[in-house]
């Protein structure tokens, strides 16, 4: 399997985006460039840009690996991603609106009504609820992979509360610090205005009881969460507070946070807390991180939820087989991003095909993430597919398949040069009362030589990513 | 902007075991010190520590014997120990990641990068010939924590929420490092002016870093009644409970002057200050019982600190 590899093309050439870059590597010594790589892990440990790997109790905080090679985009190839990804996000938006609606694509037989009524991720708690300005999923990250010149396909729509957005920016801030000269020779289109626009965002979808200013909030599950460092980032970056559960209770029909002076009201909650722990009155009654009466508040008009709760439905690995209907339903013109080819394993025909070939595919969980409970048919050992089987037999609608896409390549600094490995890319996208997408996003890379999986809590690392201006 | 209860509780517990880090860092220097005399027997000496530092019950649990090496080992790097450096930094920084938000970049990253270092070195056995080195690296990575914070935070109500977690943790380990000396500083003390006291004396004045400064203040004979008011009421010394006090009650006149309210809180800390300014001579103190004295401004500090964390809301009801 040969990867499109997004640098050099043959033995001496590189791909245009990447000129200057190269031109700038060439003159460097390979062994200064290896202790800058130290010099970066320094950072970021002071930083402590940190995350935890849940399960491993030993490596309480752990880096993620950075590496020095840029991920580079002309501003033609950024255009047309961007133009596709805000058609993918507006649709998104339209469906969560329809679903907690009319649904209006159930009754044209776009979508099969049991992946909507059975599935664990609709909320129906929100049915008829209409969020302020109409937006349901505010914050999105939409996993995109690439796999030739011009062809790039949506992994995954990340639409309940995407993670990463801090590395985005931290990285960025690491390569400006150590290579300066590099930002001068090339142009690339900033990413640090990303907390301006997010406070924006967050401001622009007020509920109706906000009188003035909008007092904004970050609300975490604490600091033994995994993504805590970047709850903290983004509401330092923003300049709100951060709030955990034990900070807020239900006051005359309003959240309110305790401070130094007593209760103030919240109107726009980023909260980053999963919908089953939000509201303990709501949802899961044993609950701790959320807050008693928030979604009653919620749909009294008292306060903002972003992501709403039940955004879940539109990610969902089972209704993303449908994404290029949905749309081309609400936006009335063919997706332009394209979706990767994708078995359900609930059908019959597909699941015997799924069995058939599960040597060249990627089987996932419908509700799975972060890489765990998945099977890389080509990289498994004949052991690990036959268990796998057992499983997709016992309960084949918890399962999809996908063609092992050949994932393009992007050279890292290894000891003895330039090596190629796997990258994805994760563009963060803001909907409020504009569409807002940040130039750029978080390129992940498989460290791996050959590995495919990108994830951060699989040996994955970060790089830079860059959109030239010009 | 508001600022959360929970976050100014994160600032002040920051800022006290910061603090309290250093403290123990000097006290085991003091320690040191006397023990390399060997004017003393080192044993006592390194007992008392553990009496000044508040932790005699939990090493009691954990060791039968007073062996110099299990006591600072204790007292450095017991994670057992919460008031261990290492459990002192750990919760320092843990405060810290908590209030991230509420610090700047320097001051976050000084305490994160102190952490790194401490964490590191005394993840593994401290000899006695590497402990002064391993004594300087806290005490100088706690500065900078403190020099960053000086230097970049805002003055503004978290900035008055940390110092008044240093300042409490200050008064109260100071008033617990005399109140274990008292009984060398009493008149009576039978081996008074032998070359014994006269180290026990030092090491008091170390265990603050303040030999030197006594001396300007006092001229170069050690003598009792002038520790006792160096340490208890004189206003330039700034780990004085009288300086830490003044602190105290200034740091809260900016916070009724910020919110436009007074609580209990302050009421408490004028009477003590007021205290302090009325006591014309160190006499008086010395006259009515240093140790009662000592046992009761322990006690009311923590009064204190209760009171603060009630007024601005620190915990949810």
């Amino acid at each position: 399997m040969t990867a499109f590899d997004e640098m050099l093309l043959g033995t001496e050439g590189v791909r245009p985006p990447y000129e200057k870059f190269q031109a700038w590597f060439r003159k460097q010594d390979p062994g200064t460039l290896i202790d800058k790589s130290g010099e970066a892990e320094s950072l970021f440990h002071r930083t402590g840009i940190t995350f935890a790997v849940y399960g491993d109790e030993a490596a309480a905080e752990r880096l993620i690996p950075f590496d020095l090679v840029p991920r580079i985009l002309a501003r033609a190839e950024w255009d047309r991603l961007a133009e596709g990804i805000e058609q993918r996000v507006r649709a998104l938006n339209a469906f969560l609106d329809d679903i907690y609606h009319d649904q209006e694509i159930v009754k044209a037989g776009k979508v099969p009504a049991r992946l909507i009524e059975g599935n664990e991720a609709f909320l129906p708690q929100m049915v008829g609820f209409r969020p302020p300005a109409g937006v349901y999923t505010h914050i999105i990250g939409t996993d995109i992979v690439r796999v030739g010149e011009g062809e790039f396909y949506v992994l995954e729509d990340n639409a309940r509360t995407p993670s990463g957005v801090s590395y985005m920016i931290e990285n960025r801030e690491t390569m400006m610090q150590m290579f300066p000269e590099l930002f001068a020779q090339n142009r690339v289109r900033p990413v640090e205005t990303y907390p301006t626009d997010l406070r924006r965002s967050l401001a622009a979808v007020a509920p109706p009881a906000c009188k003035g200013e909008p007092t904004i909030a970050v609300l975490t599950p604490g600091i033994h969460n995994s993504a805590f460092y970047e709850h903290a980032f983004l509401a330092d970056q923003m300049g709100v507070e951060l709030v955990e559960g034990s900070d807020l209770k239900l006051v005359d029909g309003r959240i309110v946070m305790r401070t130094t002076q007593g209760y103030q009201p919240i109107d726009v909650l980023y909260r980053r807390v999963d919908d089953a722990f939000l509201d303990p009155l709501a949802f899961r009654p044993e609950s701790v991180l959320g807050v008693a009466g928030i979604f009653e508040v919620y749909k009294n008009g008292g306060i903002t939820i972003a992501n709403a709760p039940g955004t879940g439905i539109a990610d969902d690995k089972a209704i993303y087989s449908y994404m290029p209907d949905i749309v081309e339903f609400y936006t009335g013109k063919p997706a332009m991003l394209q979706n990767v080819p994708t078995w359900r394993c609930a059908e019959e025909d597909s699941l015997a095909y799924v069995l058939d070939h599960l040597e060249e595919l990627v089987v996932k969980e419908v509700h799975g993430s972060g890489g765990y409970g998945m099977l890389v048919g080509p990289t498994a050992s004949r052991a690990e597919r036959e268990a796998f089987a057992v499983k997709l037999r016992q309960r084949p609608t918890n399962y999809i398949a996908q063609p092992t896409l050949a994932l393009s390549t992007v050279p890292i600094l290894v000891d003895g040069g330039l090596a190629p490995r796997h990258v994805d890319l994760r563009p963060f996208v803001l909907v409020s009362d504009q569409v807002r997408i940040t130039p750029g996003g978080l390129t992940r890379v498989a460290l791996k030589e050959g590995s495919l999986v990108v994830n951060s809590s699989q040996g994955g690392g970060t790089k830079d990513t860059w959109v030239l201006e010009v | 902007m508001a600022l959360l209860g929970r976050t100014a509780n994160g600032l002040f517990w920051m800022h006290r075991y910061i603090e309290r880090a250093e403290n123990m860092a000097r006290l085991i220097d003091a320690g040191l010190r006397i023990s390399l005399t060997n004017l003393s027997a080192g044993p006592e000496e390194w007992h008392s520590v553990l009496t000044s530092a508040g932790v005699e019950a939990g090493y009691r649990a954990k060791y039968a014997a007073f062996e110099p090496s299990s006591i600072i080992d204790f007292l450095l790097r017991d994670p057992d120990n919460p008031s261990s450096v290492v459990s002192s930094i750990d919760t320092a920084r843990m405060n810290g990641r908590m209030v991230r938000t509420a610090l700047t970049r320097e001051v976050w990253e000084a305490l994160n990068e102190g952490w790194i270092h401490l964490k590191r070195r005394l993840g593994r056995p401290v000899s006695e010939t590497e402990l002064p080195g391993v004594l300087d690296l806290v005490k100088r990575q706690t500065a900078y924590v403190r020099g960053a914070f000086h230097g970049t935070m805002l003055r503004n109500e978290i900035f008055d929420f940390a110092n008044l977690g240093t300042f409490i943790e200050r008064a109260d380990n100071t008033a617990r490092i005399l109140d274990v000396k008292y009984w060398v500083l009493l008149p009576k003390h039978s081996s008074i002016g032998s070359p014994l006291d006269h180290f026990q004396w030092i090491s008091i004045l170390r265990s603050v870093s303040a030999h030197r400064a006594y001396t300007w203040e006092y001229g170069a004979d050690f003598r009792a009644p002038d520790i006792i008011d160096f340490l208890v009421l004189n206003r330039r010394m700034p780990r004085s409970l009288a300086y830490s006090y003044g602190m105290i009650e200034e740091s809260l006149g900016y916070l009724a002057r910020t919110y436009g309210v007074e609580h209990e809180c302050h009421q408490i800390a004028r009477a003590r200050t007021a205290q302090f300014s009325r006591c014309q001579s160190i006499n008086d103190i010395i006259e009515g019982g240093l140790h009662e004295f000592l046992e009761s401004f322990i006690i009311e500090t923590n009064g204190l600190a209760n009171e603060i964390a009630r007024n601005y809301s620190f915990y949810p009801i």
